[in-house]
């Protein structure tokens, strides 16, 4: 089961004791701030998680897979996520009950 | 924008919850999220993205040092992909002229 916003309300509930309102406008919040962030162009770095870190891309030839008809990729600008060590260690050592 | 500078994000706009529950419902939603993929389950937050385990197969590497071969097991690496929202919000920014901080 995929961990979802309602699950992380329940758990600020039980256990920091939020009442269900707070706890749901909290979790809605703190995805917002995070992605406000990265809209101004700023990086947002979760010690103990891992960095989202904003990176510009230039325009570059694509093609549409149906067709085969070529159009450039414009311009764009990405969200890329790196795992910090810590969690990369965890996730590692989780050995895999087969792919998810 | 840092863990703590995020703590004071969420202080600002959350101002009838004391400091140390903003922090401690930071920590919360953080540790939910590592043990969740630690535990090789998924996390899903629509309009923001999801974050998945990719499998990287077993394989041959070397050691830098010495050069000699060492086998490496198969493992899983967290990875993260920006939802709808995210994606074109970020983009329109940059579209908007707003230059990276960095």
């Amino acid at each position: 089961m995929a961990l979802t916003k309602a699950e992380m309300a329940q758990r600020l509930f039980e256990d920091v004791g939020l009442n269900k309102r707070e706890a749901k406008e909290f979790v809605d919040i703190f995805f917002d701030v995070i992605r406000e962030a990265l809209e101004k162009g700023e990086n947002v770095k979760l010690s103990g998680f891992g960095n989202f870190d904003l990176r510009q891309k230039n325009q570059r030839p694509g093609r549409n897979p149906k067709t085969g008809e070529e159009i450039p990729i414009s311009a764009r600008r990405v969200v890329t996520f790196r795992a910090g060590q810590k969690l990369k260690a965890r996730v590692e050592a989780h050995a895999g009950s087969g792919q998810q | 924008m840092t863990k703590s500078e995020l703590i004071l994000g969420l202080s600002e706009r959350q101002a009838h919850l004391a400091q140390p529950d903003v922090e401690l419902a930071v920590k919360s939603i953080i540790d939910q999220m590592a043990d969740s993929l630690s535990g090789g389950s998924r996390i899903e937050v629509r309009g923001f993205g999801s974050f998945s385990l990719h499998f990287r197969p077993p394989r041959l590497g070397r050691n830098p040092k010495t050069g000699s071969v060492v086998a490496l097991s198969g493992k899983y690496v967290p990875h993260f992909k920006p939802g709808k929202e995210l994606r074109e919000r970020v983009n329109a920014a940059a579209r908007a002229g707003k230059p990276l901080k960095t």
